[in-house]
């Protein structure tokens, strides 16, 4: 069942940087990039499950903290290896809140 | 409309710098390029390979027609340009096409010189210049009669040992008496020509061909030195002399070679050459490293970019040979004005010469061992002062203790063994990406193969393997730090001490950078550079561009969860000390204690949402953050000294905790560590740290630029103090000078090794110059000796560590809630 769900204010996701969202057990990680468009991918690297809600944000991308694999926020692709990538999640904002589809 | 680009020679010259103006902008030219040989672009340099059957043609193509098609090239292959009209911009070609022109690019290359000599008109005598030339040796060499090779240069042994694998008496002519004399003095000549007669190649030195005899095509071959052959090939690798046929004709400017200037512009605006065509300053290259050197300027201009103009190359050779290791760079024989340092043994096969002038190497000959060939290149080009590394340098960087530059002998691996233990990448998969994917910079291999791109530490030998693999194509260059720039460390570092910035984007704006953002290579370089210059209290260090660990101030574990290390300065603790942070590991229900190396104990396996918390309890405390996650000050270990230690000759501990508290704080380009023994039976290990600081009986010794990581490096000497107060007076300047000198993640040993230690001490052993390090590192001391825990609790950034926590059960409007 898909549902969108609300998560917080817009503000309170930090530019160039991420929240770590927990619903129920499953974790994923939100993000804002510098043009202010926000992202939601699974929070974890495809290579060996580093957060990815630690890694440095660039363009559309983001850079695991683990072995700096570059993750492309819009589809979830380990950029440049490989192998499957990580689940994205679409996202909206309706009057500065931010809602995920799961 | 786009410009019309034609180019004449479809060899590497010209090929090269079309891929390089694609590289650079795709939509500026239509482009169309004319080939003699009826064949796309092939490797030319691989035609000795293609010779001894080690490789097939198939293996030397560089561009198939695919990519011709791919790039909207049109390539008129088999139709030789006969007439370049210079005014009205057209060429004609051998069938007839008149092509016009906008920019028009010679790289007609080179013809064989074939000197006068009777008999040269017959058949089968030959050059080896072409696919064609190598077909014919292959289709005419004979077991039962002799091939004569003429001329005793690079190409001519590649052609004698070509043919000799093939089972073909083959004799060498060679006019000198010492074989390869451009390229080798007469020790290595002698070497090599050993070497090869075991492949069974026969010399015949300082002798020329007098006639070729034969009814139509060679027969028998007459000697100088009055010996007659049975022969039925002669192949001439007498020199090349540059093709300038077509910019003659067109009044061209040329002398040896057609003339260019700076930017390869000829006489004619419109019209550039490049290759073993042209002539600039004076020279004429036969190599290709040059003429990719070349190439990547006048791509740049080309394209209409700013480039730096070409000035020209520093030579180096390797012999394609398998099984000789050869390498010669720069001005190898010398003259009476310059020193030799020589490492000979005859019996291995082994010899090394450098050509010394003015305390800098300005030539290589290294035969039988070619390992140290980049490294030495690397100080050649760059001028390096050896003065301090004579007595070791012939016994290459190994001897050197290494630190972590590489510096295992590349031949001597195996292709299944790892050379990346990062990206567990094997020498033979980086020797296969090199050749199939035609790689020729460091930069390249590490993009493609990801070796060498992590810690780094294997660089080394890839570029080792890269020089082996390549020979004389290899390219060194200063490389863009990162993808997102074609700048190296040295001209962003000028280009922000000359320039004011607010932020890192101002400076990736300044600089053309390619992202917009950069990148996890770029930004926190540029962070650190931008920190540097204006010190916290003027340029707000931005946190969104460090490297996780340091924007968390903590370091981050496998599995997402954070160590935490209070400071214990000097290593020196108290029960009470131990009981707090018992408590608190108890408290925050800490899985592991673990005592450091450098003296303190880590909390491992802290949930982000704990951090803040336990650092507001250590704070209470009266701890401060241990930095363990810094690229600044680590720890001051220390021995136990004169306190306690019956051989102690100084208080170790007292000098470990007040130099903590003199540099605790600090940011540096990579981490940095000190420790303080209390004798020189240093129990501390100073001398694999940094900065290391010993006790003798008559004051203190003090060494730098030590490393205890995958290579370890022993410490260099700096000097000797007598009072505490230099001590610190040293401490601050050192750690001053290679925070503004070094470069961004390098280590104070990588950063010795670059500049040399002479160069340290100039400035650091200089009364003056240390006062004024150490006045600048009191400067940046004041606004960074504060507690990144309690700031980051107190600026708030502490409140993005709490996950956002939604349960679906419970909140059955799926309405997330904060905690």
């Amino acid at each position: 069942m898909e549902n969108w769900i609300k998560v917080t204010e817009v503000e309170n996701i930090p530019s160039m940087g991420s929240r770590k969202v927990l619903i129920d057990e499953h974790e994923i990680a939100i993000f804002k990039t510098r043009d202010g468009s926000i992202f939601a991918i699974e929070n974890e690297c495809p290579h060996k499950q580093g957060k990815l809600s630690e890694g440095l944000v660039h363009g559309h991308k983001v850079t695991c903290p683990l072995h700096n694999w570059n993750i492309d926020l819009e589809n979830g692709d380990a950029i440049g290896e490989e192998v499957t990538c990580a689940i994205t999640y679409d996202t909206m904002v309706e009057k500065d809140i931010l809602f995920i589809k799961v | 409309m786009k410009e019309k680009l034609v180019v004449i020679g479809n060899g590497m010259s010209g090929l090269r710098t079309v891929e390089d103006i694609l590289d650079i902008v795709d939509n500026k030219y239509d482009i169309t390029i004319f080939g003699e040989e009826p064949y796309v672009n092939y490797n030319r340099i691989m035609l000795s390979y293609i010779l001894s059957k080690e490789k097939s043609f198939e293996d030397t193509i560089i561009n198939h027609q695919q990519w011709y098609d791919e790039n909207n090239i049109t390539l008129h292959k088999g139709d030789k340009v006969i007439n370049i009209d210079k005014n009205s911009k057209i060429i004609t070609s051998e069938s007839g096409k008149k092509t016009p022109y906008d920019k028009l690019l010679i790289a007609t290359g080179s013809k064989p010189f074939i000197p006068n000599t009777f008999g040269s008109n017959l058949k089968n005598v030959i050059a080896f210049r072409t696919k064609f030339d190598v077909d014919t040796i292959i289709d005419t060499i004979d077991k039962t009669k002799a091939a004569v090779v003429v001329g005793g240069g690079l190409l001519g042994l590649e052609a004698a040992y070509g043919i000799a694998m093939h089972g073909v008496k083959t004799i060498l002519v060679h006019r000198s008496g010492s074989i390869l004399s451009q390229q080798l003095d007469s020790t290595g000549g002698r070497l090599l020509q050993k070497n090869l007669e075991s492949y069974g190649i026969e010399f015949k030195l300082n002798t020329t061909v007098t006639e070729i005899l034969g009814d139509g095509e060679v027969e028998k071959v007459n000697f100088s030195d009055g010996t007659l052959v049975d022969s039925n090939i002669v192949v001439f690798a007498t020199g090349i002399i540059p093709n300038t046929d077509l910019a003659q004709e067109a009044e061209l400017s040329c002398k040896k070679g057609i003339l260019v200037d700076d930017y390869l512009k000829t006489s004619d605006d419109s019209i550039f050459a490049i290759g073993e065509c042209v002539e600039h300053n004076g020279n004429t290259y036969g190599l290709v490293a040059p003429l990719y050197e070349q190439a990547k300027v006048l791509a740049k201009k080309l394209a209409g970019k700013e480039t730096e103009a070409y000035v020209g190359s520093t030579l180096s050779t390797r012999l394609k040979i398998s099984g000789v290791d050869l390498f010669s760079a720069g001005d190898y024989m010398g003259d009476e004005t310059t020193e030799e340092l020589i490492l000979l043994d005859e019996k291995v096969g082994v010899y090394k010469k450098l050509v010394i002038y003015d305390d800098k190497i300005i030539g290589i000959v290294l035969y039988g061992d070619t390992m140290d060939a980049s490294w030495y290149l690397k100080m050649l080009k760059d001028g390096t002062d050896i003065k301090e590394l004579r007595t070791k340098i012939l016994f290459g960087k190994m001897a050197l203790g290494d630190s972590g530059h590489g510096g295992d002998d590349v031949n001597s691996i195996s292709d299944d063994e790892e050379i990346c233990g990062c990206n567990g990448i094997t020498k033979g998969e980086v020797v296969c990406a090199i050749k199939e994917k035609d790689l020729k910079t460091l930069g390249e291999v590490k993009k493609c193969t990801k070796a060498g791109a992590s810690c780094g530490s294997c660089s080394g030998l890839v570029e080792q393997i890269l020089v082996n693999t390549l020979g004389d194509e290899y390219q060194v260059k200063e490389e863009g730090i990162c993808d997102c720039c074609d700048v190296g460390h040295k001209k962003i570092k000028e280009c922000i001490d000359t320039n004011e910035f607010k932020t890192v984007y101002e400076v990736f704006n300044k600089l053309d950078w390619k992202t917009e953002d950069g990148c996890v290579k770029c930004r926190p370089a540029i962070n650190y550079y931008l920190l540097v210059k204006y010190n916290d209290d003027k340029y707000k260090n931005d946190k969104r561009s460090a490297l996780v660990n340091d924007r968390m101030s903590a370091n981050i574990q496998k599995d997402g969860t954070y160590s935490v290390v209070p400071r214990i300065w000097g290593g020196l603790t108290s029960p009470k000390e131990l009981k707090d942070i018992a408590n608190i590991a108890v408290k925050y229900d800490v899985p592991t204690v673990k005592f450091t190396g450098g003296q303190r104990l880590d909390m491992l396996g802290v949930k982000k949402e704990q951090l803040e918390p336990m650092w507001k309890d250590l704070n209470d405390c009266g701890f401060v953050t241990g930095q363990a996650y810094a690229k600044g000050l680590r720890t001051v270990k220390t021995c136990v000294g004169k306190q306690w230690c019956r051989f102690g000759t100084q208080d170790s501990m007292q000098m470990g905790v007040d130099i903590e508290k003199l540099t605790w704080g600090s940011w540096t380009p990579h981490k940095y560590k000190i420790a303080v023994s209390g004798c020189p039976r240093n129990c501390a290990e100073a001398t694999i740290k940094d900065f290391g600081i010993i006790a003798v009986d008559s004051g203190w010794e003090l060494h730098v630029a030590g490393n205890g990581g995958i290579k370890v490096r022993v410490t260099d000497f700096l000097c000797k103090v007598e009072t505490d107060a230099e001590v610190f007076e040293y401490t601050k300047a050192f750690m001053q000078f290679y925070r503004e000198d070094a470069y961004y993640l390098e280590r104070t040993a990588h950063w010795v090794e670059r500049v040399g230690l002479e160069y340290v001490k100039n400035v650091i052993l200089d009364k003056d110059k240390r006062a004024y390090y150490e006045k600048r590192f009191e400067e940046s001391q004041k606004s960074a000796q504060k507690d990144e825990w309690a700031q980051n609790i107190e600026n708030g950034f502490t409140k993005e560590f709490n996950p956002i926590v939604i349960s679906t059960s419970e909140s059955p409007s799926y309405e997330a809630k904060e905690v």
